[in-house]
């Protein structure tokens, strides 16, 4: 009936990690959290070094349309605020909060969203500081609120990339939940429908969301195809509409949120919690790959840690998954769009030159041509970059990963919309 | 922590090389080799092994000259392989190996190497051949083979004496010619093959055979014998399909077999040259750049290409 966009690659099915019952993670000792974990403006610090908070405390906010608070993942002493790395390799202002070891909340209530307006939801999501949790991490108040008519809410569980299965996990494990927040979502947002994608690797959880399927709210099968998780991409192979280049889903009538979203705007909505805790898949080279309840703020190392320690040699630990992630160089903190943490051996590969076998033109799903953008931008033929419009590149990795050159494109690409945007 | 290596996105990629292509086509024309030593006799062993080694050595004395890396991932073998193929089998040893050292210098080296040149180096090698040693290379001589003798090639007999080979014969490839381009079932698996492991783009050699087919149909010339005659598969399936020489993207593949299979036809029906199938490629491999220039994919979100 539908379901292709163009390109694309299969991937590996490589999720050891699927059937692990998501577990809770210890308290970390220390949590870092960093004022800017999300699309948008930098919050301010509202703590102080030697302060006292609790769990679920705001301690960073922003006056910024474009923000989202953050709150204070345990209870403790604030240390010090200063300058560290996200995963993004970004360096934003952190507060780091030393544990007391009781995990003392704040009082938190929750409302009924059938009797509070859309005015009030939308200003708790926000004081709830939710953000995508796909990975790219776009404030949701934001998102929920389109300048434009939308008439479809898309739930996002595809989760394409290889080892992530924290998604999946949720899908299996709390269905309900997912539930309620898409229904406060579509009221939200005004869509009259809303369409839960899976791929068909996870035929399970289809199974536990179905039990929940109503009216207005469907669930749909699709083929397991990478880059498909790409909000772009998903819109097309469920509605046929496409995007406009340098657009947003709302400009074809569509708004598009994670699962996991949907479940954090239930525990915002319904129990008044902020978003201070989320899953995260700790896999590769891990002596036991967990799906892990982690708060945010916990270091990669405590992470590796709970998981074991490493089972053999690794020297990349990437966070997120492998064909979009982030190869990180010291340790970082869990933030609120961090899915995955992977550790693995390095490949190096020599660059060959193209023998232009138009693979990566193959499987680009932006229609783009990876090759003459990353020849251009190797000879810093960066105008010519825009002519072949670099812009409209996801970076989704599928013109690398089946380069059998080996040429970085990616890395090529990211160098000429670096050059771009400086210029510019 | 380790020392930690950090390298953009994405970490992990396919396990396809430049080699396991090489190599896959140069598995793919065994068939036609072996044929070709079951027609021609086992001579035309001496033939391959000759050219392929010139190529090779050329290859590593141009890149050496060059101050280049020398790697031997299977193009200069491949050259080499198509070259002798497409030779007549009574050539002398010479013959492959000048050819073979000027697809290489020539037309593959001085241009930058693997991925730089704009003509098919073995095609270009076999028309330099050609065109400087005409009558070695246009010798068809009697030869004895299991089961008969021939003394031209399908297309001679069917221009100057409108005589038509049947098909089974030059299906079989049990006709005079090329050492590598009579036998078009030989040429079919090895093609076949490629396709189906996605080697090669079916869009060329469906576009470029259709092409000549149905142009010679409507010329009123019989459709089946013109596909099977010649060079034309090995052409479609194993030169046309290069990727270095043909463009990027599906749609100007497409425009490249069907602007090829035009130009066989208008030489096999309005000259007299025998080598109408490398002519039409290597004229082709020149408009490739221009191809790629006009026809780019559309672009996702957008409704005009840019060009």
């Amino acid at each position: 009936m539908f379901r292709k966009f163009k390109g694309g690659i299969k991937l590996p099915h490589l999720k050891p990690t699927a059937g692990f019952t998501i577990e809770r993670m210890k308290l970390p000792s220390l949590v870092v959290v960093p004022l800017k974990q999300h699309i948008g403006a930098v919050c301010e610090p509202l703590v102080q070094k030697g302060e006292k908070v609790k769990t679920g405390q705001k301690i960073g906010d922003s006056h910024a349309n474009l923000s989202a608070p953050v709150h204070s993942p345990i209870s403790g002493v604030v240390k010090e605020v200063r300058m560290h790395p996200i995963p993004t390799g970004e360096e934003v202002p952190s507060i780091f909060i030393e544990s007391d070891g009781v995990d003392e909340w704040v009082e938190t209530s929750g409302i009924d969203p059938e009797k509070a307006g859309r005015e009030e939801i939308l200003s708790r999501i926000r004081e709830a500081g939710i953000v995508g949790l796909g990975g790219a991490a776009f404030p949701t108040h934001v998102k929920l609120n389109p300048p434009k008519k939308v008439d479809t809410l898309i739930i996002n569980g595809c989760e394409g990339e290889p080892f992530i299965t924290a998604d999946h996990r949720l899908m299996l494990e709390y269905p309900e939940r997912i539930m309620r927040g898409v229904e406060i979502m579509m009221k939200v947002c005004g869509a009259e429908r809303a369409i839960i994608a899976i791929e068909e690797d996870k035929r399970d959880a289809e199974q536990q969301l179905k039990k929940f399927e109503t009216e207005r709210i469907k669930i749909a099968v699709l083929p397991s195809r990478y880059p498909q998780g790409d909000e772009r991409h998903l819109i097309k192979a469920l509605l046929r509409r496409e995007v406009p280049a340098g657009g947003l889903p709302f400009d074809v009538g569509v708004v598009v949120q994670n699962v996991a979203t949907a479940k954090a705007v239930a525990d915002a909505i319904l129990d008044g919690k902020p978003l201070i805790e989320r899953i995260v898949t700790v896999t590769g080279a891990v002596r036991l790959p967990k799906n892990l309840l982690v708060r945010i703020g916990t270091l990669f190392s405590a992470l590796i840690e709970e998981c074991g320690g490493p089972a053999r040699e690794y020297d990349k630990i990437v966070a997120g998954g492998p064909m979009m992630g982030f190869a990180q160089w010291c340790d970082i903190p869990v933030i609120k769009g961090t899915n995955c943490v992977l550790l693995m051996k390095s490949v190096e590969d020599e660059e060959r030159d193209c023998i232009r076998c138009g693979r990566c033109v193959d499987v680009c799903p932006m229609g783009l041509e990876p090759t003459m953008l990353a020849s251009f931008s190797k000879k810093k033929m960066f105008d010519k970059c825009l002519e072949y419009r670099v812009t409209s590149c996801d970076e989704c990795g599928c013109c690398a990963y089946v380069c059998p050159s080996k040429i970085p494109l990616v890395q090529y690409i990211k160098l000429a919309k670096d050059a771009l945007r400086r210029s510019a | 922590m380790n020392k930690l290596v950090v390298s953009p996105s994405p970490h992990i990629k396919d396990s396809i090389t430049v080699e396991e292509i090489m190599y896959s086509v140069i598995i793919a024309l065994v068939p036609a080799v072996v044929a070709g030593a079951y027609f021609f006799g086992i001579e035309i062993l001496a033939m391959i092994a000759v050219s392929i080694l010139t190529a090779v050595v050329t290859e590593y004395v141009a890149m050496r000259l060059m101050k280049r890396k020398f790697r031997n991932d299977g193009s200069a073998i491949l050259t080499g392989l198509l070259l002798a193929l497409t030779l007549p089998p009574t050539v002398p040893l010479w013959i492959p190996a000048v050819g073979a050292f000027f697809a290489i210098a020539i037309v593959k080296c001085a241009f930058g190497g693997l991925g730089h040149n704009i003509f098919n180096p073995a095609l270009a090698g076999r028309i330099f051949l050609a065109l400087s040693w005409p009558s070695l290379m246009r010798k068809w001589p009697e030869w004895v083979g299991p089961d008969g003798i021939t003394t031209a090639t399908p297309l001679q007999l069917w221009k100057f004496q409108n005589t038509l080979t049947p098909y089974f014969k030059l299906f079989i490839g049990n006709v005079g010619g090329c050492i590598g381009e009579t036998s078009a079932l030989a040429l079919l698996i090895g093609g076949l093959f490629l396709i189906s492991r996605k080697y090669i783009d079916w869009k060329i050699p469906v576009s470029f055979i259709g092409t000549v087919g149905l142009l010679m149909f409507l010329l009123g010339q019989d459709p089946i014998f013109h596909i099977l005659a010649g060079g034309l598969f090995l052409g479609a399936f194993f030169m046309a399909t290069d990727y270095v020489t043909t463009p990027l993207t599906g749609k100007g593949r497409v425009i490249f077999g069907v602007g090829a299979g035009i130009l066989v036809v208008i030489f096999r029906m309005y000259s007299g040259m025998t080598e109408g199938v490398a002519f039409s490629i290597l004229i082709m491999n020149a408009f490739t750049p221009l191809i790629d220039k006009v026809i780019k994919p559309k672009v996702y979100g957008t409704t005009k290409v840019k060009t």
